[in-house]
């Protein structure tokens, strides 16, 4: 059997004023069925797009411009209308960053549960509220009777992202897209929600594409990343080979700028300069600017994600895996 | 809700109250309440006499609790004109001009909605830009030219309609409806529409421009994703909250179409409240004129009120403070 979900050489462009944008340049991974696969990387480096890209879900002007999306067989960048509709929520579901703004405030909790049961499948309203309510219980909204018939705003933030992932899980999806799902939230809540998610995904058997800038977080419940820059993955492997032995210099920048727990009070590292913005992206490795081990084929030529002799990890860059060819750095000293 | 309803209320006792002493200090400063009973053949003995058996040299705050104690008891004085209370003559020409209003809300209403929704899903193609452009247009030109354009396409050079009055009217309980009949609804025809073709252009841009911000939010975004029919998007998760600034906006605008009323009543010589206005200002029957205003001006207060209640019922987050 294939893959769950084969994104390839998926490309974004925005179309502006001055000409397209293009915000995703070229991403590829694979998710099996109730894998787990964290997109890391800064702000702006395309993780968000990537996600709604899967379920043709780019707003405007934004577009697909090139690639595919094989979900289960079929490729979803084709779909339209009634097909991408059957799909979104049903098999592929989303969660998204802020609780506080994805559920609609004029409408009860009870009734966007409804609507997304019977939106899919001809069920009764008595039959959806059963599932509903099913599902409350599994992330643990106390007394969810009397919760289904309130509005957003009589929940805290914590509560209104549980009935999220709830909302989530109502058709059973193969997949769960979470975009940022605990940024907004508290630190005792944000271990909490990804805490169920966890379980949930684990015990469903749910496919989940976690979409994140907290390498913490994804060490502890994805076994795959892909780590993007400036709209492309630039590192993809398992996720203990990530975090131990990262390859790509961007990913070493990531991780030696988490917080060491041994050491407290020392000064965070940091991985010099800012993430080039869309508009003026550097030729050949977006990279090269901050990086520490750039050659020379690094300011012309756009390094593809490949494999690295000796290692399992897949990474885009020109300067691993030579036998010994000296670096700028080198050179001057 | 009961908190809710004596806070709103109180607010509207104290409209009415400013409203009232608006009313009183044009009626002391104009108006001269002896001409009204006697006329002008009486000495000027006489008069003052009068005057000091009235009340009227008494200080300004005495009258003014005076004139508020008679209104509470539905006394606004009398028409120097009808030689009739006024309240009597305002309520008699009431039905004409509430039923244009209301058959004006109507058109508003059952237009703007759809229009306001369509040219905001579809905010560049040719049909919305023409409807735009439209708005434009029906803003800029005044009620009464538009009025008399009607007049002039559709009575006079087509004879569809009738150019003026409210045709065979139905006596209901004291209340002289022209709904009732194919003739009143004939002649109702062309003077809401006049009415209606400021507000319809207002409304439509304030709908649109509501529901594109409603369109680009998260929830809407959500509502998406969750893989819901467009048509239960828009007319249901974007539209209701839509709503919200709409009908604040909306309550009072359909407030001041009262005042429109004016215009659109005399080119139609629609026997209205706004009609009767025109003439009490050409015969300086004061007494009716700050009668009107105050009549209007509690009008206005009651459709605001209603307005709060209804947008109570929308929007659940005011219920809740509403039940505390």
């Amino acid at each position: 059997m294939g893959h769950l979900l084969e994104v390839k050489d998926l490309e974004v462009k925005f179309a502006l004023r001055m000409g397209d944008l293009t915000a995703i340049n070229g991403v590829s991974f694979t998710l099996d069925r109730g894998e787990r696969l964290g997109l890391v990387g800064e702000s702006g480096a395309g993780k968000s797009v990537t996600g709604f890209a899967i379920i043709n879900l780019i707003s405007k002007p934004g577009y697909i411009s090139g690639g595919t999306v094989i979900f289960d067989g079929r490729d979803l960048t084709g779909l339209t209308g009634e097909g991408m509709r059957h799909i979104r929520g049903n098999l592929i579901s989303m969660i998204f960053q802020d609780p506080m703004m994805t559920l609609n405030p004029v409408l009860t909790i009870g009734t966007q549960m409804v609507e997304t049961l019977q939106a899919h499948m001809n069920i009764s309203r008595k039959a959806a509220e059963k599932i509903a309510l099913e599902k409350l219980r599994m992330v643990q909204i106390p007394s969810p009777e009397k919760r289904l018939q309130q509005y957003p705003h009589e929940f805290s933030g914590g509560m209104r992202q549980r009935i999220v992932v709830a909302i989530a899980l109502l058709a059973d999806p193969a997949l769960i897209i979470a975009d940022e799902p605990t940024t907004a939230l508290d630190v005792t809540i944000q271990a909490e929600i990804m805490e169920l998610l966890l379980e949930l995904c684990e015990s469903e058997g749910t496919g989940l594409i976690l979409i994140t800038h907290d390498l913490a977080v994804v060490s502890q419940v994805t076994q795959k990343i892909a780590v993007m820059y400036a709209g492309k993955v630039v590192e993809a492997g398992l996720t203990e080979d990530i975090i131990d032995n990262p390859l790509h210099p961007y990913t070493q920048g990531l991780i030696k700028a988490l917080p060491d727990g041994r050491n407290p009070g020392t000064r965070l590292n940091q991985i010099p300069g800012v993430m080039p913005s869309l508009i003026d992206i550097p030729p050949g490795c977006s990279f090269h600017p901050r990086c520490t081990i750039r050659g020379d084929i690094c300011r012309y030529e756009s390094p593809v994600l490949r494999e690295i002799p000796g290692y399992r990890n897949m990474a885009a860059c020109h300067m691993l895996g030579l036998k010994k060819e000296p670096t700028e750095k080198d050179r001057a000293e | 809700m009961f908190a809710f309803a004596v806070r709103r209320i109180t607010q509207a006792i104290i409209v009415m109250l400013v409203i009232g002493l608006l009313g009183f200090s044009i009626k002391q400063k104009i108006g001269d309440p002896v001409r009204d009973i006697v006329g002008v053949s009486v000495s000027v003995a006489e008069r003052d006499a009068l005057r000091e058996k009235l009340g009227l040299n008494d200080p300004f705050l005495t009258q003014y609790v005076r004139f508020i104690k008679n209104a509470v008891h539905g006394d606004l004085g009398m028409s120097f004109f009808f030689k009739r209370p006024t309240l009597e003559v305002i309520l008699s020409k009431a039905p004409a001009t509430l039923e244009l209003v209301f058959a004006s809300s109507l058109i508003i209403i059952l237009l703007s909605i759809p229009l306001g929704i369509y040219t905001a899903i579809n905010p560049r193609n040719l049909p919305s830009r023409i409807i735009m452009g439209g708005s434009i247009v029906g803003v800029s030109i005044p009620v009464f030219l538009t009025a008399i354009i009607l007049i002039y396409i559709f009575a006079v050079e087509l004879h569809w309609l009738p150019s003026y009055g409210r045709g065979e009217t139905v006596n209901i309980w004291g209340w002289e409806s022209g709904f009732l009949t194919l003739d009143g609804l004939r002649h109702l025809l062309l003077p809401s529409i006049a009415l209606s073709s400021i507000m319809l252009p207002l409304f439509i841009r304030l709908i649109r421009s509501e529901m594109m911000e409603t369109l680009e939010t998260e929830y809407v975004k959500f509502a998406w994703a969750k893989g819901l029919s467009r048509w239960r998007i828009w007319f249901l998760h974007a539209f209701k909250n839509t709503l919200l600034p709409v009908i604040t906006v909306g309550g009072v605008q359909l407030g001041i179409l009262i005042a429109y009323t004016i215009l659109t009543e005399t080119v139609f010589q629609w026997q209205g409240m706004g009609f009767m206005f025109l003439e009490a200002v050409e015969r300086s029957d004061t007494s009716l004129l700050v009668a009107y205003i105050i009549v209007v001006g509690a009008l206005f207060v009651v459709v605001n009120t209603i307005v709060d209640i209804i947008y109570g019922l929308v929007n659940p987050t005011v219920r809740i403070t509403g039940r505390k």
